[in-house]
C-alpha cells in the first residue's frame, strides 16, 4: 500500500513539522514519501501521526525530537540519531524554517556538505572571492554509528553567523547520520572551544521534492531568535535556486556519472554510503 | 531615519530595498518574522498595517503600506532626476501606473505560486501558474514591441521607471513557483537590463548579472 518501496528509506524516522509551529489539538497535514499524513500534538505535548487514508485509529510511530515531530512509515530501524549539544542549557535552540524545495533529498544533502559554493552563492556572508580554496579535509564513515563524519574543514568567511564581528577562518565539522539528514558544526564566534549546530532534517515529499526543516542550536547572546532565524533563511534562500536547477534532480550514484573534484570528497563518500545501503529513492542507482 | 518593515524573502519588500539602494536613500530595516512566525499577523503589527501585509514604511512618523504606493512616495521625495516617476508627463505617468497595477497581478499569481511551493500556502497552484503565464505572455509581447521601437523598459522612455522596479521581483523569482521563463525571451532580456541599473542589488534567490555582460556593455559604450 505504500508508494515508496525502498525499505531502508521507509524504515527511517523523518521530521514532518516543527512543534513551535503547531497549536495543541489542531491537525496539520503533510506528505511524506508520497503519502498524505495528518499529525497533531495535544496540550501535554504528546504527538500523534497517522495516514490520511487509514485514519487516526491506526497511528504511526511518532516522537518529538529537536523541536520537531518525527514519524516513520515502515518499521523504525533504530532511534533518531543524537545531537548531544541540543541539551546544553546555554544554547539557543530554534526551528529556523521549514521550506519546500523542488529537489531530491540527496541532492540537497550534497549541497549542504559542499563548501566550494560559499564565495559564489553566499557572497560576502559565508565566502568571498578570492578566498575560494577548499582546503584539504578528512572524511570517514564511522562504523560504530554508521554515519559520515567530515572533519578539519576550514573556510574563510566574511560573516559566519549573526554573532560574527568580521571575517575569520571558520572550522566546520559535518555529520551525515541519516540518509536525508545532516548536522553541521561550525566554530562559535562567542566561544572558541565550542561549536554552533545547524541541522537539516529533510522530509522527502516525493523523489524530487522535499520539505527542508532547519534546526539551530547556537551560542549567541547578542541577537534575538528572529535575527538568527532570518540570517539562516537568507542563506537558505540563496541555495534554493541552485538546488532547484540541479540536473538530473535525482542524485546519480554511479561514480562515472558526474566528475568530482578533490573538494567533493565528502560528496563522494556520501554517494558511496548511499550505494552501500542500497538506497534507491531520490537517486539514480549505479548500474549493477 | 526611514524604517522599512521588512522580510528578506519577500519580493515586495525587496523592490523597496532595491529602489532605496538605487536612489541611495538610507533606511533602517525592521525584520519581521513573516515565516514561520507570522509576525505580520500579530496584534502589534496589525496596528501598523491592519491588512497584515508587508512591506510598510515609516518615514519619521509618516506610515505608508503597499509596495507600489511606497515606490511612488520614495520616487517623489528622493529622486532628484525626476525620471523614475515623472509627474510632468501625463502619458508616461499613466503607463507607469498601468504597469504598477499589473505588478499586483504578478504578485497574486507568480508570488502566490512561490508561497505555495516554498512556504506551503494553501492555494490552487495550477490556477496560480496559469495566471502567471497569461501575464508573462502579455508582458513578453509588450517588451518585444517596445524593443522594436528602440525602448528597453516597460514604459516608453529612454530610462527605467518605478514600473520596472515594481514588476521585476516576482518575475525573476517565478521559477520558485514552478513558472519557467524559457518561453519569454523578451522578459529575459529585460530582467538582464534591470540587473544592470546602477545601484542594483540582489536578494536571496536573485543573482546579479554576469561580469561578462558588464564588460560587453563597457566595450559597447566605449
Amino acid at each position: 500500500m505504500t508508494v515508496c518501496t525502498d525499505k531502508t528509506v521507509l524504515d527511517q524516522w523523518y521530521a514532518i513539522g516543527a512543534v513551535a509551529e503547531m497549536e495543541a489539538g489542531v491537525e496539520s497535514h503533510t506528505i511524506l514519501l508520497e503519502e498524505a499524513l495528518c499529525y497533531a500534538i495535544d496540550g501535554l505535548g504528546i504527538p500523534r501521526a497517522w495516514r490520511q487514508s487509514v485514519g487516526e485509529q491506526n497511528p504511526l510511530p511518532v516522537q518529538c525530537a529537536y523541536g520537531y515531530v518525527w514519524t516513520c512509515l515502515g518499521e523504525p530501524s533504530g532511534d533518531i540519531f543524537t545531537i548531544p549539544e541540543f541539551f546544553e542549557t546555554d544554547r539557543r535552540n530554534m526551528n529556523a524554517a521549514s521550506i519546500g524545495v523542488n529537489v531530491s533529498a540527496p541532492r540537497a544533502i550534497e549541497n549542504f556538505l559542499d563548501m566550494g559554493h560559499f564565495p559564489y552563492v553566499h557572497t560576502d556572508i559565508l565566502g568571498v572571492e578570492p578566498h575560494t580554496e577548499v582546503k584539504e579535509y578528512d572524511v570517514e564513515i564511522s562504523e560504530k554509528n554508521d554515519e559520515i563524519l567530515a572533519t578539519r574543514c576550514r573556510f574563510f568567511q566574511p560573516m559566519a553567523s549573526t554573532a560574527s564581528g568580521g571575517g575569520a577562518d571558520v572550522e566546520y565539522v559535518y555529520r551525515v547520520p541519516h540518509p536525508f539528514c545532516s548536522v553541521l558544526y561550525k566554530s562559535s564566534p562567542m566561544d572558541e572551544s565550542r561549536m554552533d549546530v545547524i541541522a537539516v532534517f529533510l522530509q522527502p515529499v516525493d523523489q524530487e521534492h522535499i520539505r527542508a526543516h532547519m534546526m539551530l542550536s547556537v551560542l549567541d547572546e547578542a541577537n534575538d531568535d528572529k535575527t538568527i532565524r532570518m540570517f539562516q533563511q537568507t542563506i537558505f534562500g540563496q541555495d534554493k535556486p541552485i538546488l532547484e536547477n540541479q540536473f538530473p534532480k535525482r542524485l546519480p550514484l554511479d561514480p562515472r556519472a558526474e566528475t568530482p573534484i578533490r573538494a567533493d570528497k565528502s560528496a563522494i563518500t556520501y554517494r558511496r554510503w548511499l550505494s552501500r545501503k542500497g538506497i534507491s529513492y531520490g537517486v539514480i542507482p549505479a548500474a549493477a | 531615519m526611514i524604517k522599512l518593515y521588512d522580510y528578506e524573502l519577500s519580493g515586495n519588500c525587496y523592490k523597496l530595498r532595491l529602489f532605496m539602494n538605487i536612489l541611495d536613500v538610507e533606511y533602517e530595516p525592521v525584520a519581521i518574522d513573516f515565516y514561520p512566525g507570522k509576525e505580520h499577523k500579530s496584534e502589534w503589527f496589525l496596528k501598523i498595517n491592519p491588512l497584515g501585509q508587508l512591506p510598510v514604511l515609516n518615514d519619521d512618523g509618516f506610515v505608508l503600506r503597499d509596495a507600489q504606493a511606497i515606490l511612488v512616495y520614495l520616487a517623489s521625495k528622493f529622486d532628484r532626476s525626476g525620471k523614475w516617476y515623472p509627474t510632468d508627463q501625463p502619458e508616461l505617468l499613466g503607463a507607469i501606473n498601468q504597469w504598477m497595477a499589473f505588478s499586483d497581478g504578478i504578485t497574486s499569481t507568480s508570488s502566490a505560486a512561490r508561497l505555495h511551493d516554498g512556504l506551503f500556502y494553501d492555494f490552487d497552484i495550477e490556477a496560480c501558474r496559469a495566471g502567471a503565464h497569461r501575464l508573462f505572455r502579455i508582458l513578453d509581447e509588450h517588451l518585444w514591441f517596445e524593443e522594436k521601437q528602440g525602448n528597453s523598459w516597460l514604459c516608453s522612455a529612454d530610462h527605467p521607471t518605478i514600473a520596472d522596479i515594481a514588476c521585476f521581483p516576482y518575475v525573476i523569482l517565478s521559477e520558485e513557483g514552478g513558472i519557467s521563463r524559457q518561453d519569454y525571451p523578451a522578459i529575459r532580456r529585460w530582467t538582464d537590463r534591470v540587473k544592470r541599473i546602477p545601484g542594483f542589488m540582489v536578494m536571496s534567490g536573485v543573482f546579479p548579472a554576469g561580469p561578462a555582460f558588464k564588460q560587453q556593455n563597457q566595450e559597447m559604450s566605449a
